[in-house]
C-alpha cells in the first residue's frame, strides 16, 4: 500500500478530468451545463441582481410591458416580473435540491438493504416500491394536499415519497450485483461488520448510477413545484413562484401576454437545461444506463 | 397465455389495493386534522365529529381501509360533501372527456412522432436526424402547462384561430373537435418526443435484421423496404408503449383541462381540492390509478402475446 507511485497517482487521477473534458466535448451537454450555471447563479445572486423589492408593489405602472426599468413588465400588483422570478428560481432549487437529495439517501439506503438484506425484507420493499409507482404523481400529490393543505413541504413530502423508489430500484439492483463480487467477498473473510459493508465498500461501487438518476429528476422536479404553484396548490403568497407567475398570468392573459411568458421562460431555460445536461452526464459517466425511450 | 393473464391481472389488482393502501396511511401519517382542515377554524368540535363520521374517519384505520375497499368493489365511492350526489356518477359524467382529451394527444404524438422516428431512423447522423433528436428531448423536458399556456396564448388568445375555452357544444361534434386540438397538444407534445426516440430506436434495431438485407439484395426500393417491411415490425413495440402512454396522460391531463378550462376528471379534482371535497379526490385519485394500472395491464398482455418470450418472466 506505501509503494505508491506517481504514476499511479496519475492513472488513478486521469478518468476525474476526463469524463468533464468528454462533457464539454459534447455540445448539447455544454449548453446545458450553461444554462444550468446561470439559473444557479442567478438564484444564488437574487438579491444582488434584483433591480428591485419583489414584494414592492407599485399599483399605478400594474400589468406593464417590458421597460427598462421593468425589464420582463410588471404583475397585476405592479410587482416587477424580472425580480418575482429570480427569487422564485431560489425556491424552485431549494425545493428540487432539498428533495431529490432525500430520496436519493432514502432510496439509497432502502435499496441497499432490499439487495443486501434478508429475502422477505427485499420482496416487502419491493412491493412497497411498486405500489408506490403505481400512482400518477399529480394525483397523488392532489390527495395528500386535500388532507394537509398546500405548502412548500407538502410539495417536498410528495416528491420524496414518490421519486424514492426509483433510486431503490437502481441501488437495489446495483447492491445485487456487486455483493457475491470477490472484493465484497474478502472483505466479509476478513471480518467486516454489515455497515462498513455497506457504507464504506457498497455505497463507491453504487452512487453513481443514482446521482446521474438525480440529475435527471431535477427539472422533473421543478416541473411538479411550478406545477402545483400554478394550480394555486403550491407555494403561499407572497413568496414568489414561477408557477404562481403563471397563475397570475393566466388570470389576466386578456390583457397581457407578457407575464405568461416571463413567467415560462426560467421553466423552460431549467427543465431544458437540466435535462441535457443530465442526458450528457449519462452519456459519458455510464453509457450502459442509456435507456431506449 | 390465459395463465400468464390470469398472473398479470391479479398482480394489477394487488398493486392497485396497496397504492390505496399506502395513500390512505400517507394521509394518516402526515400531521393535521382532515375535518379541521375542511370545515375552517370557526367549526365547533361537534361539526368536526359529524365530519368525521360522515367521511368514516373516526373508525380505526384497517377498518376505514376495508371498508374503503368494500365499497369500490360495490361500485360506491361515496357522496360529494357538499351536494351529496354520488362520486361514481359524477366521475361517470367527467371520464369521457378526460379520455377523448388523452386520445386526441396520442392522436398528436402519433402524427408527429411516428414520421419524425421514421425519418430519423432512415437518415441516421445527418443534421436533421440530429436535430429531430434535441427536438424530441425539448418535446419531453418542457412541461406540459407551459405549452398549454403559450399555445392558449398564441393560437387562441392572439391569432384566435382556436377557441380558448370549454369543451364546445354537447350535440356538436366538430365544435368539440376543435376545442380539442389546442388541449390535446399540450398534453401530448412530451409523448411526441418519446414516440419520436422510441420509434427511431426500434427502426434501427429491424433495419439491422437479416430479411431486411435481403430484401436489399433482391433490390427492393428504400421506400418500399422502410415503410412496408421495417415499419411494419418497428411499430409493434410501440403499441405497447402507446398502452402506458394512455394511462399516464389521463393523469397529464390535469393541466390542460384547468388551462382550457374543460370538464373532466382532473379538474373535477383539483375544484374538490379547493373546496377539501375529500371523497371527490379520493375517487378521482382511485379512477386514474385503476385506469393506469389497466393502460399498462393490456400494453404487457399486448406485449406478451406478440413476443412469447415475455409469458415466461412473470
Amino acid at each position: 500500500m506505501t509503494d505508491t507511485t506517481p504514476s499511479d497517482v496519475a492513472i488513478r487521477r486521469e478518468p476525474r478530468f476526463a469524463w468533464f473534458r468528454q462533457l464539454l466535448r459534447d455540445p448539447l451537454g455544454c449548453f446545458g451545463l450553461v444554462l444550468v450555471l446561470l439559473i444557479i447563479f442567478s438564484a444564488i445572486g437574487a438579491d444582488l441582481i434584483a433591480p428591485h423589492d419583489y414584494k414592492a408593489l407599485d399599483v399605478k405602472s400594474r400589468l406593464a410591458g417590458p421597460s427598462w426599468d421593468h425589464l420582463l413588465g410588471t404583475d397585476n400588483l405592479g410587482r416587477d416580473t424580472f425580480s418575482r422570478i429570480l427569487h422564485g428560481g431560489q425556491i424552485a432549487l431549494y425545493v428540487a435540491l432539498v428533495s431529490v437529495g432525500s430520496s436519493l439517501l432514502l432510496g439509497l439506503v432502502l435499496g441497499m438493504l432490499a439487495g443486501y438484506g434478508p429475502t422477505w425484507l427485499d420482496n416487502l420493499l419491493m412491493w412497497f416500491f411498486d405500489s408506490v409507482r403505481a400512482f400518477p404523481v399529480i394525483m397523488f400529490a392532489l390527495a395528500v394536499i386535500t388532507v394537509v393543505g398546500p405548502s412548500l413541504e407538502t410539495i417536498i413530502f410528495v416528491v420524496i415519497v414518490t421519486t424514492t423508489p426509483g433510486y431503490a430500484r437502481i441501488a437495489r439492483a446495483s447492491t445485487l450485483a456487486t455483493k457475491n463480487t470477490e472484493f465484497i467477498l474478502a472483505e466479509r473473510s476478513l471480518g467486516a461488520g454489515v455497515p462498513r459493508i455497506m457504507f464504506s465498500h457498497l455505497v463507491p461501487n453504487i452512487v453513481q448510477p443514482l446521482l446521474i438518476l438525480a440529475s435527471m429528476d431535477i427539472p422533473v422536479v421543478i416541473t411538479i413545484e411550478a406545477g402545483l404553484s400554478f394550480l394555486g396548490l403550491g407555494v403561499k403568497p407572497p413568496t414568489p413562484s414561477w408557477g404562481s407567475i403563471l397563475n397570475d398570468g393566466y388570470g389576466f392573459i386578456r390583457n397581457t401576454p407578457w407575464l405568461v411568458i416571463a413567467g415560462g421562460i426560467p421553466l423552460i431555460i431549467t427543465t431544458l437545461g437540466f435535462t441535457f445536461l443530465g442526458e450528457a452526464l449519462r452519456d459519458v459517466l455510464d453509457p450502459k444506463l442509456k435507456k431506449e425511450r | 397465455m390465459l395463465f400468464y393473464t390470469i398472473k398479470r391481472l391479479g398482480l394489477a389488482i394487488l398493486i392497485v389495493c396497496l397504492a390505496m393502501l399506502m395513500l390512505l396511511s400517507a394521509i394518516h401519517l402526515v400531521p393535521g386534522d382532515p375535518a379541521g382542515i375542511a370545515l375552517g377554524p370557526r367549526a365547533t368540535p361537534e361539526m368536526r365529529a359529524e365530519f368525521r363520521a360522515l367521511m368514516g374517519m373516526d373508525q380505526p384505520f384497517l377498518v376505514q381501509y376495508f371498508k374503503f375497499l368494500g365499497n369500490v368493489v360495490t361500485g360506491d365511492l361515496g357522496v360529494d360533501v357538499w351536494s351529496r350526489r354520488p362520486v361514481s356518477t359524477m366521475i361517470g359524467e367527467q371520464l369521457p372527456h378526460t379520455i377523448a382529451l388523452a386520445l386526441t394527444g396520442l392522436g398528436w404524438a402519433i402524427m408527429l412522432g411516428i414520421p419524425m422516428g421514421c425519418y430519423s431512423a432512415v437518415h441516421r447522423n445527418s443534421v436533421l436526424d440530429k436535430l429531430t433528436g434535441v427536438l424530441s428531448v425539448g418535446c419531453i423536458a418542457i412541461p406540459s402547462f407551459i405549452v398549454g399556456l403559450y399555445a392558449l396564448l398564441l393560437f387562441a388568445v392572439e391569432l384566435k384561430i382556436f377557441p380558448a375555452i370549454g369543451a364546445g357544444d354537447a350535440g356538436d361534434i366538430k365544435d368539440q373537435l376543435v376545442h380539442l386540438v389546442l388541449p390535446g397538444l399540450a398534453v401530448g407534445l412530451g409523448w411526441v418526443g418519446y414516440l419520436a426516440r422510441f420509434v427511431r430506436t426500434s427502426m434501427l434495431e429491424v433495419m439491422g435484421e437479416n430479411h431486411i438485407r435481403m430484401a436489399r439484395a433482391y433490390g427492393l426500393s428504400n421506400r418500399r423496404i422502410t415503410y412496408t417491411y421495417a415499419l411494419k415490425l418497428a411499430i409493434l413495440p410501440t403499441v405497447a408503449l402507446l398502452g402506458v402512454g394512455v394511462g399516464s396522460l389521463i393523469s397529464g391531463a390535469v393541466f390542460a383541462e384547468i388551462i382550457f378550462a374543460r370538464p373532466g376528471i382532473g379538474k373535477m379534482v383539483v375544484d374538490a381540492v379547493n373546496t377539501r371535497n375529500y371523497p371527490i379526490v379520493m375517487g378521482g385519485v382511485l379512477v386514474t390509478t385503476m385506469l393506469f394500472a389497466l393502460s399498462t395491464l393490456i400494453s404487457d398482455l399486448v406485449a406478451a402475446w406478440l413476443d412469447p418470450r415475455i409469458r415466461q418472466g412473470l
